[in-house]
């Protein structure tokens, strides 16, 4: 009998766990998923939350109901892994032996990295809707706030669901003009890269879109201090943005754990890992999912989610005695919301970026343009996570590799980007 | 393909001004890259830095962005922009003549 352990009941955790459990026997393999808390937070809906468009508890499940029977679910928090011994040792001084390890962590929010973010004004001033507690309390916020200037800030990359800050930018504007004071709110979205996206014609068409809605745009902003009470934002080369109300992006890092485990972490706490096989570079049995990996895609649930087939066979091939052949191509796929009931969808992979034209073929969704369909689509996405995406299912004819039929591929890359 | 001299020596760089084949590099070449973003004498901090790119990109394919250059070259991220005050990561790469740190998605 083989035993899985996998680190973190989150969105990439419960999906492998659930795949795996179908994939192998009983008999042969036993899963462990292993987490400090049972509570599963839905996070595409936090970005509703400070609009009122989402009710807080209706967000979050027990971690433990999401899993298959047959997946065990511990409660405890991790003080490290040791590689060489493969086991986990538990903050309680229990050890938990494995065969194969998947690190399913995510990330995490750091804002005391950044000098003067959870001093004076945090969560008066100065908030984030990355937590729950956060986006409950940026509510309260905006209902109350009459005017003035709303910095939406980025700290530094990577970050989890890279265009939510944008989002955010979007249905605030949409929020200021239903509530009838658009015109007394200066909006203004602050980024460290230099420009709203990180990828070109993706960056082109968000800009454009910043543009209509008058949202300012301050590019290549390293934030280096916030200062709460003076509403300022102060770049490491000492420019500056003001603000009456600060939502901001804190710094991410991966869990306290991975770094209190030598080998297996990078200077972030990120694991690195082969972007294609997900296989850690530490040891060859241990896994990377999610937004735990250091690999060059987003960190994003739609990643995990393409992820996971990759991992789960790839872990099967493993314990079976074969080569890890299975290949993850980079794929993403997200819905950008962009206010008054419409969204834009993006899929990209590795190579490919996003594209127009239409998803998952010829005929479809949109890609790269507003529409209603694309807003519906996200609103029904909910529905998708916790009934196909965590048990570990397919969705229908949204397949792990990137789509190339119906998007607008430049010639040379048709051939390239084709199913193999 | 442009190409720039530096050091007497021409060297292939991309159309930001990177080299395009960092084996290209030599430290003598280090002082006129800096030059060029306005840095007009290189310090034994800076060359801490440049040194540590280096190292980094051999070890690992990619040059490190600002933040984990804070965190493991010895600088602070607020030293790094006296140092380099057109943004670290990207000049201190240049004058070590490695890509352009890939920005994180």
């Amino acid at each position: 009998m083989k035993r899985i352990v996998v680190l973190g009941g989150g969105t990439g955790g419960t999906l492998v766990a659930n795949r795996l459990r179908r994939l192998l026997d009983g008999d042969d393999a036993e899963i462990v998923v292993i987490d400090s808390d049972d509570a599963h937070v839905y996070q595409p809906g936090l970005l509703f939350v400070p609009f009122g468009l989402a009710r807080p508890a209706s967000l979050v499940r027990p971690r433990h109901r999401q899993l298959r029977p047959g997946v065990d679910f511990r409660q405890a928090a991790v003080d490290r892994v040791d590689l060489e011994e493969n086991e986990v040792c538990l903050a309680d001084g229990t050890q938990v032996g494995y065969d194969v390890l998947v690190i399913a962590t995510g990330a995490q929010l750091v804002p005391e990295e950044t000098e003067g973010l959870t001093g004076p004004g945090w969560m008066e001033k100065v908030f984030t809707f990355y937590t729950l507690d956060g986006a409950v309390a940026l509510e309260k916020a905006l209902a109350g706030f009459a005017g003035g200037r709303l910095a939406v800030a980025v700290m530094d990359m990577p970050i989890k669901c890279p265009v939510a800050p944008l989002e955010f930018c979007f249905l605030a504007d949409a929020y200021f003009a239903r509530r009838g004071i658009r015109k007394d709110v200066e909006l203004t979205f602050v980024t460290p890269l230099d420009g709203a996206f990180t990828k070109p014609a993706c960056n082109r068409e968000l800009s454009g879109l910043l543009k209509d809605k008058g949202v300012g745009l301050v590019t290549e902003f390293n934030t280096g201090e916030v200062d709460g009470p003076g509403g300022r934002l102060i770049s490491f080369d000492g420019r500056e943005v003001p603000f009456d109300l600060a939502v901001v992006i804190p710094l991410h890092g991966g869990q306290a754990y991975v770094s209190r485990s030598p080998g297996l972490g990078d200077a972030l706490g990120f694991v690195p890992a082969d972007q294609q096989t997900l296989r850690s570079r530490a040891k060859p049995n241990v896994f990377v999912i999610g937004d735990a990996a250091d690999v060059p895609a987003s960190k994003a649930g739609s990643v995990a989610h393409f992820e996971g087939d990759i991992v789960a066979t790839n872990i099967a091939g493993y314990l079976a005695g074969k080569p890890a052949d299975a290949r993850y191509d980079g794929h993403a796929n997200c819905f950008i919301e962009s206010g008054h009931r419409k969204a834009l969808l993006i899929d990209f992979n590795y190579d490919t970026e996003p594209l127009t034209g239409h998803f998952p073929g010829r005929v479809g969704l949109p890609l790269l343009r507003q529409s209603r369909l694309n807003h519906l689509g996200k609103l029904s996405f909910r529905w998708l996570y916790w009934h196909l995406l965590l048990p570990g299912r397919d969705i229908p004819a949204v397949h792990s590799r990137m789509p190339a039929a119906g998007k607008h591929l430049p010639p040379a890359r048709r051939a390239a980007a084709s199913p193999r | 393909m442009p190409t720039a001299t530096y050091a007497g020596t021409e060297v292939a760089v991309n159309d930001e001004g990177f080299l395009t084949d960092p084996a290209q590099w030599r430290e003598e070449m280090a002082p006129q890259i800096a030059a060029a973003e306005g840095i007009t004498e290189l310090t034994e901090r800076h060359w801490q830095v440049i040194r540590f790119m280096r190292h980094e990109y051999e070890a690992k394919g990619t040059g490190p962005t600002v933040r984990v250059l804070g965190k493991t070259s010895g600088v602070s991220v607020r030293e790094l922009y006296q140092l380099f005050p057109k943004g670290p990561a990207k000049i201190a790469a240049k004058t070590a003549g490695i890509p352009k740190p890939r920005g994180c998605i």
